[in-house]
């Protein structure tokens, strides 16, 4: 029986998915014996076309890592969606959108306009811009199209399971490709990391109060961070309560708080909302002055809450943004 | 201006469409009594009933924008009313975030709109949802799921369909 | 080019592509539309099958300017290094240095020493990274290997199992010293205004001491492996001197008060391509010595001096053009702070015929010497009294406005540069990545080393490596270049006809 054929590959991505493969260092031996791998950009030279090639389904899994920002992006999430039985959308950027796509914040011509003519640094007073296509002395170098709005794997193709993190650990890869393996496959649409807040495996747990009352928040500089305590009650904003576990709490032993890399639970929709529910609910004021003076020691929620997950949230986009060039 | 009255309906073009969460205590005891007492207004809300104000979860609030609302109306006791203590002002809390954030998502402060309406306030409902309707109106549709369709476009092939999506 | 519009330009040139294959061909063209990820090479022939032009594309934006207006700048660290997964810490540093300026603050001498700390440690094991994995292979396996072997599988071949398992080994034992101060090692979380958030705590000293020892011995077996593969093999020697990998430009990198090379802080040094001193800065300055150039054929900006203005893609003493990374640094530098990598400096030198050394693919040897400097730095930070101070951060008090931060990363020098409200939230965010640095450069090196390879029309399978090669010596981070890729890159290249006819297209992942 040959092996099973795995893919992995990228998108709109930084390659820090890339590099937690790598990371599984010596394990990673240990994969390469039981599986085929038949496309990794990073660390091997394939030919694509011998994917193409490939009957559909052939790929046995293929975890892809990135958002979808591009028309050629997209194209290839639909390539390897046809050719993969299990096709899995690896690290935040393809389960939410990730950091990236914060930029759904903002219009697609804002980004060029400050890259090509507003930044302080160029020099460009005849206005150039990149084009999709320049003609010069009958030569046509080109150039693919972004989209106007950055998306999650799962916006654009069908996805059979989840890999959370920015970027996921070793640890929760190896389980969840030992468990494809070994055909112990949860039901369609799973997060292969466990379905529990992150405050249940936090070290700092026992310091966390059963009641809060926040009559101020911190930001991070504005004092010093007690490595024994938890973030809440020092008053700064840690998102582990809305975040899904399995990470290790990597960022709390940095002494440093959770930012939400792991998106949501199960039960969640939107896990902005839901971090925004936990934190407002337990303010200490009562009336609107008192409530405001708190939260302004959260000056920026969409870029807090939503840090990893705009594209998935239940407004995806900021509303007013237009489809067109904006003009 | 709070006893305006509706909107005209029935010649086919746009009026808002608001979900108004009802606290069952007080605000949804005094739209009974609205209704009750034959007040005409706008009839323009999806009124849904919930114990306390503070049962709205946020998501909610987002889920109606997502799938078409142009308003969100929170109905709750006065402070120091509330049937379970506190559950007001934790809606409170919440909203003032949730409108700051809201703008920040391009959404208008006028969509979300939190009020104090006891169980004898029908009149206050009545008025209450006249404004609404007449700012809102005024702001337009918001339109998110044709907005998201729109964006769809730049797509190749339509969007996997929202159902099938797990929420991470 | 709406999405309709490029389906039809895709499959006309499909049509062509096989039509072309058919008739005059016997090599297998691919030509399948890829996606971003890539460089792209477009190469235009003349009529007589001689390259006319070269453009090296970068096919990718995503904004990072943009979408970080608005938001703390406190959180700058973390967002910024989501610009690359591969070189993290660097945009983490070259942050939290903003950061510091931002609020007027400097770090507490610990914090300072922690930092450094950590960034040396970054700087050896992501050296290590390119010569043991990515751009590496190409020397320790050689440019005709097959492709399945140039890779870190390769490497074991050559070097043997033991001496592969050290090179994985000694990385993942540097990569979890970052773990420790920043978190995670994949996004660390140490920065902040006025120092770093975690101490060292005394009974961890000993390890991490022992981890500073190994890696100066690793460094130094690695410039051994690199003499003993490459320098001692004369075909090697040819290449990396060869006239098609050469090009005259400026040469950028952050200097010490004794023009000595350092990764974390120093003034900015210009040498020409004689060596001659051109200018020295502070990165506060950066504005007045650095701008950028846009060309409608790529998403990528090109860097170039200032003062001397944009002049095109050309080389030679008045050169507006210059380039970052190991050798750039060790030209604009007069030596190395550290004796082991001051003497690896002098060979390297020597060897090559004097400063400065203009062979692009001598950039791999300066990577090594560059690791034996990161190694030695980080003995001398681990066994300094000061680490294991508890007083790593000061809490900043001052309104803060406006902040630059510099740091040398990996593949050249990288600029933050931020402005906020008096809330420190952004307002205005610019960032100058290493490989922008050198987009010019890279683009120069892609067109000469196209027209000294193909002659008259005849495309040989060999092109496609040769070129790569020519731009994997940049150890580009197209991640960072245009916020978009990052590592390793794969590569698109087209061949043009003069009648603008796809003539060949070699991808390579």
């Amino acid at each position: 029986m040959s092996k099973p054929k795995v893919a992995f590959y990228w998108c709109a991505s930084c390659g820090g998915c890339e590099e937690t493969v790598v990371d599984l260092a010596e394990d990673i031996l240990g994969v390469v014996e039981k599986v085929d791998i038949v496309l990794w950009p990073v660390a091997m030279d394939f030919k694509y076309k011998d994917v193409e090639a490939m009957a559909d389904q052939s790929i046995f899994a293929t975890l892809l890592n990135g958002a979808i920002r591009s028309t050629e992006q997209e194209a290839m999430a639909r390539l390897l969606r046809r050719k993969s039985r299990y096709l899995i959308a690896y690290g935040s950027c393809a389960c939410t959108g990730g950091i990236p796509s914060l930029a759904n914040q903002f219009a697609r011509e804002q980004i060029l306009k400050f890259n090509y003519e507003e930044a302080p640094s160029v020099v460009n007073e005849t206005k150039t811009r990149p084009q999709l296509v320049f003609e010069e002395a009958g030569r046509h170098p080109h150039l693919p199209e972004l989209h106007h709005v950055v998306r999650s794997l799962d916006q654009v193709v069908d996805v059979d399971y989840y890999i959370p993190g920015c970027p996921p650990t070793p640890k929760i890869t190896q389980a969840a490709v030992a468990a494809l393996l070994d055909g112990r496959l949860p039901p369609k649409g799973a997060v292969l990391a466990p379905d529990i807040a992150l405050c249940e495996e936090c070290p700092r747990r026992d310091s966390k109060p059963a009641d809060l009352s926040f009559t101020e928040f911190k930001r991070p500089h504005q004092k010093l961070l007690d490595p024994a305590k938890c973030f809440l009650t020092q008053g700064v904003v840690c998102l582990g309560p809305a975040t899904r576990q399995g990470c290790g709490a990597q960022c709390i032993s940095g002494n440093m708080p959770c930012t939400g890399c792991f998106g949501g639970t199960d039960r969640v929709k939107d896990q902005g909302a839901k971090i925004l529910s936990s934190l407002c609910a337990n303010l200490g004021p009562k009336e609107e002055a008192g409530i405001n003076q708190v939260l302004a020691g959260i000056p920026d929620p969409v870029g807090t809450f939503y840090r990893y997950g705009l594209a998935k949230s239940l407004l995806r986009r900021k509303a007013d943004l237009p489809m067109n060039n904006g003009k | 201006m709070e006893n305006a009255s509706p909107p005209p309906a029935g010649n086919g073009s746009w009026t808002p469409r608001i979900v108004a969460f009802f606290c069952n205590w007080c605000t949804y005891t005094a739209a009974d009594l609205a209704g009750v007492s034959r007040m005409k207004y706008a009839a323009n809300t999806l009124t849904i009933r919930l114990m306390c104000s503070g049962r709205v979860d946020p998501q909610f609030i987002l889920e109606a924008f997502a799938r078409g609302a142009d308003g969100v109306l929170i109905g709750g006791c006065h402070p120091n009313d509330c049937h379970y203590a506190e559950g007001n002002y934790k809606m409170l809390r919440r909203f003032q975030l949730l409108k700051r954030m809201l703008q920040d998502l391009g959404i208008a402060e006028a969509r979300l709109r939190l009020e104090w309406i006891s169980a004898a306030e029908g009149e206050k409902v009545k008025s209450v949802i006249n404004d609404m309707v007449k700012k809102i109106t005024a702001l337009g549709p918001l339109d998110l799921p044709g907005k998201f369709a729109d964006g769809d476009r730049e797509l190749t092939a339509p969007a996997p369909a929202e159902s099938e999506v797990t929420h991470v | 080019m709406n999405d309709a519009a490029q389906q039809v330009f895709n499959e006309g040139q499909a049509r062509a592509n096989a039509a072309y294959a058919a008739a005059k061909r016997n090599i297998t063209i691919d030509p399948i539309t890829r996606l971003e990820g890539h460089g792209k090479i477009d190469i235009y022939l003349d009529p007589k099958g001689d390259v006319e032009r070269a453009y090296f594309q970068v096919p990718e934006l995503r904004g990072f300017e943009v979408f970080s207006l608005g938001r703390p700048a406190e959180d700058m660290p973390q967002i910024t290094s989501r610009i690359c997964g591969v070189c993290p810490t660097a945009h983490h540093m070259a942050s939290t240095k903003a950061l510091d300026a931002l609020y007027q603050t400097e770090p507490t001498p610990a914090g300072r020493k922690i930092r450094e700390l950590v960034y040396n440690t970054f700087m050896l094991e992501d050296h290590a990274l390119h010569v043991f994995i990515l751009g590496g292979p190409d020397f320790i396996v050689g440019p005709e290997a097959p492709p399945a072997e140039r890779n870190i599988l390769g490497v074991i071949g050559k070097v043997g199992l033991e001496a592969g398992k050290k090179v994985i080994a000694t990385r993942r034992r540097l990569r979890e010293l970052i773990a420790y101060f920043g978190g995670k090692v994949v996004h660390p979380v140490l920065g902040l205004p006025g120092g770093v958030s975690k101490a060292l705590q005394p009974e961890d000293l000993p390890k991490f001491q022992a981890l500073a020892r190994d890696g100066l011995e690793f460094a130094e077996w690695t410039l051994q492996v690199f003499k003993q593969l490459v320098l001692a093999n004369p075909d090697y020697v040819k290449m990396i001197t060869s006239d098609a990998y050469t090009h005259k430009t400026c040469y950028l990198g952050t200097v010490d008060e004794q023009n000595r090379v350092n990764f974390y802080d120093g003034q900015l040094r210009v040498v020409d391509c004689n060596g001659k001193e051109v200018c020295k800065f502070a990165a506060a300055q950066y504005r007045d010595f650095i701008a950028e150039h846009v060309e409608p054929w790529s998403y990528m900006k090109f860097t170039y001096l200032k003062q001397r203005g944009w002049q095109g893609f050309v080389e030679g003493p008045a050169t507006s053009i210059y380039s970052v990374a190991p050798l750039a640094r060790l030209n604009a530098a007069d030596g190395m702070a550290t004796p082991k990598a001051q003497a690896a400096y002098a060979e390297f030198f020597q060897t090559l015929g004097g400063k400065p050394v203009h062979h692009t693919l001598a950039n791999h040897w300066a990577r090594v010497v560059e690791m034996i400097y990161a190694a030695e730095r980080m003995g001398q930070l681990i066994n300094d009294p000061e680490i294991t101070s508890p007083e790593v951060r000061r809490i900043p008090t001052t309104v803060p406005a406006e902040g630059i931060g510099v740091v040398e990363a990996p593949r050249g020098t990288l600029f933050h540069h931020y402005q906020t409200d008096n809330r420190g939230l952004i307002t205005m965010a610019n960032l100058i990545v290493a490989t922008g640095n050198n987009a010019a450069r890279i683009a120069m090196s892609v067109e000469k080393a196209a027209k000294g390879l193909i002659k008259g029309g005849h495309v040989t399978e060999g092109l496609l490596n040769k070129v790569e090669m020519a731009f994997r010596a940049y150890d580009p981070c197209l991640g960072c270049a245009t916020h978009a890729l990052p590592g390793h890159t794969p590569l698109k290249v087209s061949i043009f006809n003069h009648h603008r006819q796809l003539l060949h297209q070699l991808v390579q992942e």
